[in-house]
């Protein structure tokens, strides 16, 4: 009953400070009638249950007086009455009264109370209700307390009670009180039932009064209205209604309705005309408040006025049982349900009705609400006829479960695809928006992830079959070896052990049956006792079953982790092997990875690499063993070196020179999860390091020539994770690597994850001008052009990345060119994948260096696109633009032309100097000096307010930056009073600090900027006084010439401009 | 005992003995000192419940069947009590055994008629006792039927509806738990190793002051049992 009175009962406000009062209301009169028939009758309850003591008692301040307890079973101590009876735990008595307060332990006493206070038991009733607002949670304890929401406190109850009924039976032989104990759990349980029921039955009859009551608003009106209009039109055979509509102006005022406000005082909503069939004058119809009746209709004195007083008494609670009453025809189509529908085109409708039936039922939960919507637009969607059912009788429209599973779908599904493409997104964007996405307690493993693939298990969605789905017979199979399990000893364990393994447990089926029955928790108990054979028997099914990633999680939930850690030091090798293994197979997410370094597996799992020898010509089976747990614990490193911490964890622990002792295998199923935990760990400046140190480039390459190709993949990977390093790409071609990841392209393999590797090794090494002479006469680039088509964007991003590399050397971009690659990388140019986009516009920019490349670019509209995509989000898409950019206007024919008519273009790129990203800036600084040697373009940036912003730009101090910008600024003074401007700005004495730096490319530009810069007396003033003159000396005696000529024409200046005032002053 | 003579017997014994057995000359020389140690019955005879008491003490051997069988397996002359030949190579096959000698010895065990069948009377007789919890509502006895048939599933692997030797051999070597699969007959690891230390910790002899911390430990490890299987049955 506690749902009904926090929400069904109707509560004063309470103001006086302690609780509020229920109100004096039919609605609660009612109420209280139930509560008192089910207290005082017998209606159901038994004398077991009336005797059941409270959990604490229900006490209210009564107007009994003590004497009214004078009857036997009561004792009177002075002003307080006792009774006799008392709770046989803490011998309590069940009623007591001290003053005006009464408190209750158990039904039977309440009976009594209600008895004794004879026509007065309403007042009692009320003021106990009143006092103790959660009768149950006082009767039957605190766990039953009425919550929002879903309430399971009455399952979990009976949960345990059968839970304890089974326990009991089992020990036969065990004491009374826990019999007890049972049976008065029993009571609560039953009891607690009843309770709901009454609850239930009080809410219906609250819920049937509350309807009752509602009164019409505008939103019911226009949504009967606007149902009825669908079903009217001129034809009697297939409509219900001539027509129907507002009657008067068409005017609807803030509240919704449509009366004139006078008439709206006295309650009136708007009025309706209605044409039937069969009646010969229109109906003339009020909607009030209280309910929809006929009116005289119009006024013959004033037009447009109706004559507002009704003609009959009749008031109606619905539009379509009115015209029911007065229209045999209508009420006969109605009937009928065969009519056409006129097609709508505001659909807002459905809203209406949903939201008004929203208000029928103030009780219906939210979700409701929502399946109205869905269904109301199914409705839509559905024949003629189906509509007709639905809506004028409005009962279909009951919540079903198949909508609300249906909209629960979509729900998913939707969420689902929108967050695909974040995935896909690049790992840049993803690791920058990461951080702000995640809660700060996740943060900490966040950013360890080297691998995507980890991430998407995370978010593995638990499929579990219908719970009334037909069980497998294998599910029953499985339970009774669980059964054996659980109740035997060790004999009859292993054979239950090994009759499991006899099922095939890759299939999801027998691993999931497993899980249902409890058998995970008894594999993983079974770890923690001293056989060695049931651990060993448990380990393997574990070890099988843990390819399952739900399983993977109970395993971690179940904390088997921690056990399987421990048994990593165990003294037996099968243990230890198939420990590994099963770790390896559970560390594929985050949470398990943390868990095994947080119990000091990374450790142990590190001391399994260590074994005595690899290849020795004769191998004892206790060697062979050994080289057993070393590749099982490798294994188990190549799952846990996902994280970024692990990895750390595993170099302390000493990890590296025992893998690349391990590295020295020739046998492959030692050197995949080897070389797969080192590719894994090469994302780490730490290990790329020690890789090249402990000598382990060789071994990859050796191992690039192998016939394995997930061995090859894996070491191509830790080549391209190395090779950032130049030691390291020396190292490869020394070793002669490079022809192996060449062959590898050309074997028109189809395993992408093999391309994308390979590439990426080439990519890195063609870092290396050496590389690069080796990859020409290996025709490497031939060969990457052609993957330029139909492959995934992992493949692309490395072999653009490759191209843009190896276009660095001056006759590779003839290659590409005379390979037909420039048309395909061009076209990528519209991708959307921006580590992509970022390689593939330094590649296209290195082309352009070639005249003849670009006029191909320039065919395809290349640069366009280049400009384009300035635009882009991404600040390293940006930047690569815009340095791509730089050679296509110096190498193009008509730059200028070509600049101007990009609409928009020169104030886009003026304002990415807005940018906060020097890379960007440096790269935007770039194109501008490009740009600027059109003098009409120069004009255009310059209205665009290059100046200023450039002139901000000069308190850099990124040497980068400050070339680009001395050269831009340079080239930007050659229009108009640009050259003052700059003074004006500020820009002049920033400049001539460059002069300091150690970038002969700074001076170089800086001077050039000076020279243009002094031009312009007010600035040869500033320079001096700067302190100009003293370093631009000294670059005169530079071996560059620009240098030497730009600073001599700079102290030229300054010079005559002194002279020229010497002049003047003694002129 | 210490006498010219013994001595040059007891060369001659562990000489022979070197033969049929995978143990050295030292382990031979202990386990014969042993053997001497534990007949204190009759000299030259290991009685069945002297050896028992080995058994039960050292290998955790502890169903009253097997220890009979294990016995009886020993017993090569079925003479009833084992001489110092029969002791030292069936501890040598405990100890040291190749898994040839393991699948025999087990064979033998669970053949309780010596039939060279293992029938499903037999199994049975072994499983009856191994399950610890009774489960409510069904019958004991149809459970541990259900379970016979499990192994004789995995077992026999002629379908003749018993076992003989070269069904469970197959077996063992389909899966190697399944050596012990009726019951426990030989010693794990760990008791090797305490057997092994406390041989040559004592000389074989056999001290009152060892036996105590023999059987402190073995306490202990009953007690760790013990443990282990209240852990586990706790949580069901």
């Amino acid at each position: 009953m506690g749902q009904t009175l926090q929400r069904a009962a109707q509560w004063t406000t309470a103001t006086d400070g302690h609780s509020g009062k229920l109100e004096f209301s039919s609605l609660n009169e009612d109420l209280l009638n139930t509560v008192l028939n089910f207290a005082e009758g017998p209606s159901g309850k038994s004398p077991e249950e009336g005797k059941l003591v409270f959990k604490k008692p229900l006490t209210w301040t009564t107007a009994l007086k003590p004497s009214a307890f004078s009857g036997s079973g009561y004792i009177e101590k002075g002003t307080s009455v006792v009774s006799e009876a008392t709770s046989p735990k803490d011998a309590c008595p069940l009623l007591e009264l001290s003053g005006n307060k009464l408190s209750v332990l158990s039904l039977e006493q309440a009976e009594n109370v209600l008895r004794v206070a004879g026509d007065r038991k309403m007042v009692e009733l009320r003021a106990c209700l009143e006092e103790n607002k959660d009768p149950v949670a006082n009767m039957l304890g605190d766990r039953f307390a009425t919550v929002d929401g879903a309430d399971n406190s009455i399952f979990r109850y009976h949960e345990e009670i059968t839970k304890e009924i089974e326990l009991l039976s089992k020990q036969s032989d065990e004491s009374e009180e826990k019999k007890r104990e049972l049976e008065e759990k029993k009571l609560v349980l039953s009891l607690r039932l009843k309770l709901l029921r009454l609850d239930e039955h009080m809410l219906n009859a609250s819920i049937i009064k509350i309807t009752n009551d509602v009164r019409l608003n505008p939103k019911i009106v226009d949504g009967e209205v606007t149902v009825l209009k669908q079903v009217s039109g001129e034809d009697n055979n297939r409509y219900a209604l001539q027509f129907i509509n507002y009657f008067g102006e068409n005017y609807v005022y803030q509240n919704g309705c449509r009366a004139q406000p006078w008439r709206q005082l006295n309650g009136d909503i708007c009025y309706l005309v209605i044409k039937c069939f069969d009646v010969d004058h229109p109906l003339y119809v009020t909607a009030n408040t209280s309910g929809y009746y006929l009116n005289k209709g119009p006024s013959k004195e004033k037009s447009g006025q109706l004559e507002y007083e009704r003609p009959d008494s009749d008031t109606y609670r619905e539009l379509v049982t009115m015209i029911k009453a007065k229209s045999p025809h209508f009420a006969e189509m109605i009937s009928k349900q065969e009519f056409n529908v006129k097609q709508t085109k505001d659909r807002d409708f459905h809203l209406a009705v949903a939201q008004d039936d929203d208000q029928d039922l103030e009780t219906t939960a939210r979700s409701e609400h929502h399946q109205h919507h869905y269904q109301s637009k199914e409705q839509t969607q559905q024949g003629d006829k189906d509509r007709k059912k639905t809506q004028p009788t409005r009962t279909k429209l009951e919540p079903s479960l198949k909508w609300k599973n249906l909209s629960l779908d979509d729900e998913q599904r939707s969420h689902k695809s929108d967050r695909k493409p974040t995935k896909k997104a690049s790992n840049i964007h993803e690791t920058r928006s990461r951080s702000t996405k995640t809660p700060l307690a996740e943060q900490e493993d966040h950013f360890s992830e080297s691998s995507t693939e980890s991430e998407e298990e995370e978010e593995a969605i638990e499929r579990r079959p219908e719970a009334n789905a037909d069980l497998p017979s294998e599910y029953w199979q499985i339970q009774k070896l669980v059964k054996y399990l659980k109740g035997g000893n060790q004999t009859a364990t292993i054979i239950a052990l090994c009759s499991l393994r006899d099922f095939n447990l890759t299939q999801e089926t027998c691993q999931l049956a497993i899980r249902d029955v409890g058998g995970l928790e008894v594999l993983i108990n079974l770890l923690d006792t001293d056989e060695v054979k049931c651990k060993i028997g448990a380990l393997k099914i574990l070890k099988e079953i843990s390819r399952n990633t739900q399983i993977r999680r109970a395993i971690a939930d179940l904390g088997g982790l921690q056990t399987m850690v421990k048994i990593l030091r165990d003294q037996d090798k099968d243990l230890k092997c198939l420990a590994a293994e099963t770790i390896a197979n559970v560390a594929k997410f985050r949470r398990a990875r943390r868990t095994v370094r947080q119990h000091g597996g990374i450790k142990r799992l590190v001391h399994l690499l260590d074994c005595v020898k690899l290849n020795s010509t004769v191998m004892t089976p206790e060697m062979e063993m050994s080289v057993e747990v070393a590749r099982c614990g490798a294994l188990a490193l190549w799952s846990c070196s996902k994280s970024k911490k692990n990895k750390e964890a595993m170099r302390k622990a000493g990890a590296i020179p025992l893998l690349a002792k391990l590295l020295k295998s020739e046998h492959e199923n030692m050197l995949i999860p080897v070389v797969g935990t080192l590719q894994e760990c090469a994302s780490e400046p730490s290990y790329g390091l020690a890789i090249r140190t402990e000598g382990m480039i060789e071994d990859l390459v050796k191992n690039l020539k192998s016939s394995n190709q997930e061995l090859q993949m894996h070491c191509a990977a830790a080549i391209f994770k190395c090779a950032e390093e130049k030691e390291t790409r020396d190292l490869v071609r020394q070793y002669g690597g490079l022809d192996p990841l060449v062959g590898l392209l050309s074997s028109g393999t189809d395993d992408k994850q093999l391309l994308a590797a390979a590439t990426g090794a080439i990519w890195k090494c063609s870092i290396s001008p050496e590389n690069v002479q080796r990859f020409q006469e290996l025709k490497a680039i031939d060969m990457l052009v052609g993957l330029l088509h139909n492959q995934p964007e992992e493949v692309l991003v490395n072999v653009v990345g490759a191209l843009g590399e190896l276009a660095k050397d001056p006759p590779n971009r003839m290659a590409i060119r005379k390979a037909g690659g420039i048309s395909p990388l061009v076209n990528l140019l519209t991708g959307t994948n921006q580590a992509l986009l970022v390689n593939v516009t330094r590649a296209v920019g290195q082309c352009a260096e070639e005249p003849d490349n670009m006029i191909i670019i320039d065919k395809l509209d290349g640069v366009r696109l280049l400009w384009s995509l300035l635009k882009n989000q991404n600040r390293d898409v940006q930047a690569s633009a815009a340095w791509a950019i730089c050679p296509c206007i110096e190498n193009a024919k008509d730059a200028g032309e070509m600049v101007r008519s990009f609409v928009g273009g020169l104030e886009l790129i003026v304002s990415l100097l807005k940018s906060e990203d020097k890379e960007v800036l440096a790269a935007v600084c770039a194109a501008i000096a490009n740009i600027a040697k059109d003098e009409e373009n120069l004009a255009v940036i310059t209205d665009h307010g290059v100046v200023p912003m450039l002139a901000k730009l000069t308190h850099t101090t990124d040497d980068k930056l400050r070339r680009h910008l001395a050269e831009a600024i340079a080239r930007c003074c050659n229009w108009g009073n640009n050259r003052i401007s700059f003074g004006k700005e500020r820009a002049v004495a920033p400049l001539v600090r460059y002069l300091k730096s150690k970038d002969e490319n700074v001076h170089r530009s800086t001077a050039r900027a000076l020279f243009q810069l002094s031009k312009n007396p007010e600035n040869c003033i500033t320079m001096h006084e700067a302190g100009v003159v003293k370093p631009l000396i000294k670059m005169v005696g530079s071996r560059d010439e620009d240098l030497q000529e730009s600073s001599a024409g700079c102290i030229g200046n300054i010079r005559r401009l002194a002279l020229a005032n010497e002049k003047a002053r003694y002129s | 005992m210490a006498s010219k003579h013994g001595r040059q017997a007891k060369e001659q014994a562990v000489t022979n003995l070197l033969k049929c057995t995978r143990l050295d000359r030292e382990e031979i020389s202990l386990l014969i000192d042993r053997f001497s140690d534990l007949c204190q019955k009759e000299e030259g005879k290991l009685h069945r419940l002297e050896f028992r008491d080995e058994l039960n003490r050292f290998f955790n051997i502890t169903d009253d069947i097997l220890m009979d069988r294990v016995f009886r397996a020993f017993d090569k002359k079925s003479s009833g009590t084992l001489k110092v030949e029969d002791y030292v190579q069936g501890i040598g096959k405990f100890l040291n055994g190749t898994i040839e000698d393991h699948v025999q010895l087990c064979f033998d065990a669970y053949d309780l008629n010596n039939d060279n069948y293992i029938s499903r009377e037999e199994m049975f007789q072994l499983l009856k006792s191994c399950l610890v919890k009774a489960p409510t509502e069904e019958d004991p006895d149809e459970l541990v039927k259900e379970l016979v048939e499990i192994v004789m599933k995995k077992m026999d692997k002629d379908h003749d509806g018993r076992v003989s030797l070269p069904d469970f051999r197959a077996a063992v070597e389909e899966e190697k738990l399944m050596l012990e699969a009726l019951g426990k007959c030989l010693p794990d690891e760990k008791c090797k190793l305490t057997f092994q230390e406390m041989l040559r910790m004592s000389g074989g002899r056999y001290s009152s002051a060892n036996s105590v911390s023999i059987s402190e430990q073995r306490d202990k490890n009953a007690r760790r049992n013990q443990k282990g299987h209240q852990q586990k049955t706790m949580i069901f």
